[in-house]
C-alpha cells in the first residue's frame, strides 16, 4: 500500500497521524480512500464538487504529480505520496475580493 | 490558542511589509506548538511568486513550503503559520484567504501603508472553513 504524508495542521483529522497507508493503485484513489478513511479531512483537501483544492499540491516523491500524470499517477507498496500547501492568499477587493 | 511572538519577529515582519509595499510580503512563522499557545521562535522570509497583481494577492510555492517544513525539522521545530501583508486595507482575512487556508496554521496578516505598519493580527480557519476566528498574539 502506497504511504501518504500528513501535514502537521491537518493531523488533527488523522487522530495525529503523520503518516497513514491507503489502499490504491492511484494517486486519486489513494487520496479518495484516505478522504473516506478520515471524513473530516476531505473538505480541507476537495472542493464541494469533489476537485482538488487548487492549494493543495500532491507530490510523489519529489515530483508533483500534476507534472505525472495527475490523479492517474500510477502508485504501489512503498510509494510515498506527499500533501503540501501552497500558501496563498490576499486583500479584499477585485473580482474575487469582499471579505467575509 | 495563542500565539506567542516576540517583539523582534513583529518588527521583522513589518520590516518585510514596508519593504515589499505596495506589494504584499509573505513568510513562515517557526516554532513550536507548546499545547494551547504556539511559541514562534523564528520568521522565515519568502519570495511572493504571484504573477500578477501582487498588490493584492500572494503565493508561497510548494517546494518552498516544502523546504521550509525540513529546515524546521531539523531544527526540531514546526511550521506554526504564516504571516502576509495587506497593503491599504485591514488586518483581517479575504474571501479568496479563506478559500486558501486549513485549520491548524496561524495567519499573521499585517495591514501596511506606505509609511508605516498599523495593525498585525493573526486568525485560525475554523475547522467547518466558515470564517475565521482570532487568535490572540501574546509578546
Amino acid at each position: 500500500m502506497p504511504k501518504v504524508k500528513i501535514p502537521t495542521p491537518l493531523r488533527q483529522y488523522t487522530n495525529g497521524e503523520s503518516q497513514v497507508d491507503v489502499g490504491g493503485g492511484t494517486a486519486g484513489d489513494a487520496l479518495g480512500n484516505l478522504a473516506t478513511e478520515y471524513p473530516d479531512l476531505k473538505q480541507h483537501l476537495y472542493t464541494g464538487d469533489g476537485k482538488l483544492r487548487s492549494f493543495v499540491n500532491v507530490y510523489k516523491g519529489d515530483e508533483d504529480i500534476r507534472y505525472l500524470e495527475g490523479p492517474d499517477t500510477q502508485v504501489s507498496e512503498g510509494d510515498e505520496l506527499s500533501i503540501i500547501p501552497s500558501i496563498a492568499g490576499g486583500s479584499p477587493g477585485g473580482g474575487t475580493g469582499g471579505r467575509y | 490558542m495563542a500565539l506567542k511572538i516576540g517583539a523582534g519577529d513583529v518588527e521583522r515582519i513589518h520590516e518585510h511589509a514596508l519593504e515589499a509595499y505596495p506589494e504584499e510580503c509573505a513568510g513562515a512563522l517557526v516554532g513550536i506548538d507548546a499545547g494551547g499557545t504556539k511559541v514562534v521562535v523564528d520568521v522565515w522570509r519568502a519570495e511572493n511568486t504571484h504573477e500578477e497583481e501582487r498588490s493584492r494577492r500572494f503565493l508561497i510555492e510548494p517546494l518552498k513550503i516544502k523546504e521550509f517544513e525540513e529546515r524546521a525539522v531539523e531544527r526540531e521545530m514546526g511550521l506554526l503559520g504564516f504571516y502576509h501583508s495587506h497593503p491599504d486595507h485591514p488586518a483581517e482575512p479575504s474571501e479568496y484567504d479563506r478559500d486558501h487556508a486549513w485549520p491548524g496554521y496561524s495567519y499573521v496578516i499585517a495591514s501596511v501603508g506606505k509609511e508605516s505598519v498599523q495593525d498585525v493580527r493573526s486568525w485560525l480557519l475554523k475547522n467547518d472553513r466558515s470564517g475565521y476566528d482570532e487568535e490572540s498574539i501574546l509578546g
